[in-house]
């Protein structure tokens, strides 16, 4: 067996191959992040509405994002949208639009429940003062609900970091994909799928640990 | 002012109100008592449309608060409520629990609400509790700051839904003057209460319900001085024992 080599990892490859994938991995979580939890706490809401017509057809959607692995999502839409518009969305702007859909579901069933832990009363209080609904949700329960979910919310971002690199199948270039080429270029695709495990597993244990030291300091203001 | 028509509620088949009528004119001072699980904090909190009711009618200042054309949030806003449990919003300071309402539902510019506020803050004596957060007072000063929030929209009327049932003993008779003064300056009241002290003080009308009905709607005199129900006067003995 061949001794690993590492010599081919240096400033440049860093600068030619991973940075610019980093860049979009990090862009994509960041957007998909923005509007999954917008549409997710939209979900939420038509979720835990009363009217049934706007409870469906939400939970229909939270169900089958959930329960369809991401990666088929992503090679859907990728091949779907050149069949129903003609012409091809470039991997990019798909994996932006599939992960803020895929995500909203997830960041959706957060939001629940973190709506559900803002006890009745406050919705009463804020009925009981002449707010309507919708003010008592974004001034009332919602800053509550954020508030107390937000360890959850960024610990499902760091999975969401984690699964960007599921672009890798529709060739969109993220940051695992900075690697594979740096691999194929320098004839080291071991070596260089280590690198980009050792890379993620910094990247998202440290993430990780600052969820967790957030968590105390919201536990103490609380 | 209040008009309570023959309402009627089911929690499926349960029925927790049964042909409840009565009323609160202007000016009056209310207390509804009662055995817990009787259905008078239910009661109340139909009268703001908090909860819904299958049967009747209630008329808060002339409006009826079950015609779907309703402005709900509008009545609301001129119906003053404060909750056993305070229910203040934990993430905003007292100040902002005061003028949040003020500002988004009134219109009132913030200059205007703040001055408001500090005057009712004042008033209960907590002036100086205004940039604290809710969880830094005592119960007690919670529920002053409660009623102070609802009195900072210039309530016609005021419901008081057992404003004294969570706190510590101690904490009671500081909420409880607070009503007091409210009551002696001529605010019309509905307040559901263990607090027969209270009720002997201001009260015009005291209500005594059981399971869901109202036993006995009559003059604080005739409440404490001969009450006709027998359940009444079951509940009465057991309060009024030490």
């Amino acid at each position: 067996m061949e001794a690993l080599d590492l010599s081919f990892f240096d400033w440049d490859l860093v600068q030619n191959f991973l940075w610019k994938g980093l860049v979009f991995s990090v862009q994509l979580t960041l957007v998909a992040m923005v509007g999954g939890i917008f549409f997710g706490t939209v979900l939420a809401l038509m979720r835990l509405s009363s009217h049934k017509w706007l409870q469906y057809p939400a939970s229909l959607y939270v169900n089958t994002m959930r329960s369809i692995p991401l990666v088929m999502v992503i090679l859907w839409f990728f091949l779907l949208i050149p069949f129903l518009t003609g012409r091809p969305l470039g991997a990019e702007w798909s994996a932006i639009i599939t992960f803020t859909a895929f995500e909203a579901a997830y960041y959706s069933e957060i939001m629940r429940a973190g709506i559900q832990s803002v006890a009745r009363g406050q919705v009463y209080a804020g009925y009981a003062l002449g707010l309507t609904y919708g003010q008592t949700m974004k001034l009332v329960v919602l800053p509550q609900a954020f508030r107390n979910m937000l360890p959850v919310l960024l610990t499902q971002t760091i999975i969401l970091f984690q699964d960007t690199s599921l672009v890798y199948a529709i060739g969109a270039y993220d940051l695992l994909r900075g690697f594979s080429t740096a691999g194929r270029n320098f004839n080291r695709p071991v070596e260089s799928f280590l690198l980009a495990a050792l890379v993620y597993f910094v990247i998202c244990f440290s993430l990780s640990l600052l969820v967790k030291r957030l968590q105390k300091k919201i536990a103490i203001v609380r | 002012m209040i008009e309570i028509k023959n309402v009627s509620k089911w929690y499926g088949a349960f029925q927790v109100l049964t042909n409840c009528t009565t009323s609160v004119a202007k000016g009056e001072v209310v207390v509804v008592c009662g055995p817990s699980g009787s259905g008078k904090s239910t009661l109340i909190k139909t009268v703001n449309a908090l909860e819904p009711f299958e049967k009747g009618e209630i008329i808060v200042d002339g409006i009826s608060i079950n015609d779907p054309a309703t402005d709900l949030p509008k009545l609301r806003a001129r119906v003053g409520m404060v909750f056993q449990n305070f229910e203040l919003f934990p993430h905003l300071s007292i100040m902002e629990n005061l003028t949040l309402a003020q500002m988004r539902v009134m219109g009132r510019g913030k200059e205007e609400a703040v001055e408001k506020s500090l005057k009712l803050l004042d008033r209960v004596g907590l002036k100086e509790q205004a940039p604290k957060f809710p969880g830094q007072l005592s119960g007690g000063q919670q529920q002053r700051v409660a009623i102070a929030r609802a009195l900072a929209m210039d309530p016609m009327c005021m419901l008081f839904d057992e404003p004294t049932s969570a706190l510590d003993p101690e904490m009671i008779n500081e909420v409880l003057d607070v009503m007091v003064a409210l009551a002696q300056e001529g605010m019309t009241m509905m307040c559901v209460t263990h607090e027969m002290g209270f009720a002997r003080k201001v009260a015009n009308r005291v209500i005594f319900m059981d399971r869901g009905e109202i036993v006995e709607d009559a003059t604080k005199e005739d409440f404490f001085g001969k009450p006709r129900s027998e359940r009444a006067q079951l509940f009465l003995s057991k309060i009024l024992q030490h």
